[in-house]
């Protein structure tokens, strides 16, 4: 078991064809997450009973149950009840369905974080419900919400292996697909490795720093 | 559901399987989160350095893609596993660099004052950590780690790609067998379900208890 040069050439183009798909899922998944995300934070804080309870508890279904498994409902159960979906576009809604489950928590935690005076005060000042939320609630809440939202894209980015397990050929499945064709392993999965390493390694550095920022930010305004 | 609970001898075989998986590299990365999280404090810098890359690697690169190293890589370079080791060795490696964090940070949320007073103690390192430090940073850990045991129930679902028996796999055999879709997916989702929300009360039952008595750190969650 020699390392090849020749075969690392080989499979490159094949794997940057498919970091485009990874980092196109990554994206897509991650603005589906946040979006959900939303909308399902402000479900779980509703006042009505019935609302919250039942949202709680489907997010915690799809929390407690394999991202992996999911996908496999989306690509083989949804086309049996006449909605086709591409691969990706599966690997997509699954992705952020899946991590909407966590930015729901981020979201909800970073408006309750708020302090209830804040709430009295725009009460007191006749705001809106409108003008609360967006001159004095988001303003403080979403900086926080900035460094766990930058830590779940780049767990999603890790996570999208997965889609090859419903035959998107995005990173991983690109070399697998290599290494099946040519019975070639070591250079094909070690670069793929390399490849996660090298994005992801410094986007956690970078989700640190930014950690780091709006700690002292918050600190720096109490 | 008629004609999957036909098959529920291979439904039951797959949730033991996947108990399995979940316990044995459970207890895996816990040694190894100790092991790491700990070496983090140590006074030689090639101990600490040495536990840095093992958590940027595990952490950085993707379950999905550890796996298939340890599956189709090692062997090549003489090492050859049964899959459930691979897959044992796969999520023990890769939760275990997640939760040599919980262990670093729950140690460094004990208040300073405290390591001072071991030190002005005269204790010796091992006596600081048994008797003042870790006592006081378990109870930080424990909802943490009962996160990452979901993660880890959810991870095992991936060892179904690499010929691993567990509930997925199992779901998939189904699906091929009966052309069924909806029932044996739905099936195992309510399984994981279950067995997720039995290590959550697992989990919030050690925290209860531990945190008894000990109501500064946990109830605040540092």
């Amino acid at each position: 078991m020699d390392w090849s040069w020749k075969v690392a050439a080989d499979v490159l183009p094949f794997m940057v064809q498919g970091l485009v798909v990874t980092i196109e899922a990554t994206f897509a998944g991650a603005f589906v997450a946040y979006l959900l995300g939303l909308f399902l934070a402000i479900l779980k804080m509703s006042k009505s009973r019935p609302i919250a309870f039942f949202s709680y508890w489907s997010s915690e279904f799809i929390r407690r149950t394999p991202l992996l498994v999911q996908l496999y409902f989306l690509f083989y159960v949804l086309p049996d009840i006449g909605i086709f979906l591409s691969p990706l576009a599966a690997g997509i809604i699954g992705l952020g369905l899946h991590f909407s489950t966590y930015t729901s928590e981020v979201f909800r935690a970073g408006i309750e974080n708020v302090p209830t005076g804040q709430w009295e005060a725009a009460k007191s000042l006749n705001y809106r419900p409108y003008q609360t939320m967006r001159y004095v609630i988001l303003p403080q809440s979403i900086p926080p919400m900035i460094p766990p939202l930058a830590n779940y894209l780049i767990t999603m980015f890790k996570e999208t292996p997965l889609l090859s397990a419903i035959t998107v050929v995005e990173l991983f499945n690109a070399a697998n697909i290599y290494s099946n064709s040519h019975y070639k392993y070591l250079e094909p999965m070690t670069l793929v490795g390399l490849f996660f390493l090298i994005v992801s390694v410094p986007s956690a550095y970078i989700a640190m720093r930014l950690e780091k920022k709006y700690q002292l930010r918050n600190t720096g305004a109490n | 559901m008629e004609r999957v609970l036909e098959y529920s001898s291979l439904l039951i075989d797959g949730t033991l399987t996947t108990i399995e998986l979940t316990f044995v590299s459970a207890i895996l990365a816990l040694i190894i989160s100790f092991l790491v999280g700990l070496s983090r404090f140590s006074s030689l810098a090639s101990v600490r350095i040495a536990a840095i890359i093992y958590l940027e690697f595990f952490r950085g690169t993707s379950a999905i893609v550890q796996m298939f190293f340890m599956f189709y890589v090692l062997p090549l370079m003489g090492l050859h596993f049964p899959p459930i080791v691979a897959g044992i060795l796969a999520c023990g490696l890769n939760l275990g660099s997640y939760g040599s964090e919980v262990v670093r940070a729950a140690v460094q949320s004990v208040p300073r004052g405290q390591h001072e007073a071991a030190t002005a103690l005269n204790y010796t390192k091992y006596q600081k950590f048994r008797y003042v430090l870790l006592p006081q940073a378990i109870p930080v850990m424990i909802p943490t780690f009962g996160n990452l045991l979901i993660e880890l129930l959810k991870l095992t679902a991936v060892a179904s790609l690499i010929t691993i028996s567990d509930l997925t796999f199992m779901a998939q055999i189904i699906r091929a067998q009966t052309a069924l879709t909806l029932e044996p997916f739905v099936a195992i989702m309510i399984i994981y379900f279950t067995i997720a929300s039995v290590l959550v009360a697992i989990t919030d039952f050690i925290g209860r208890k531990l945190s008894k008595g000990r109501n500064t750190l946990a109830k605040k969650g540092v």
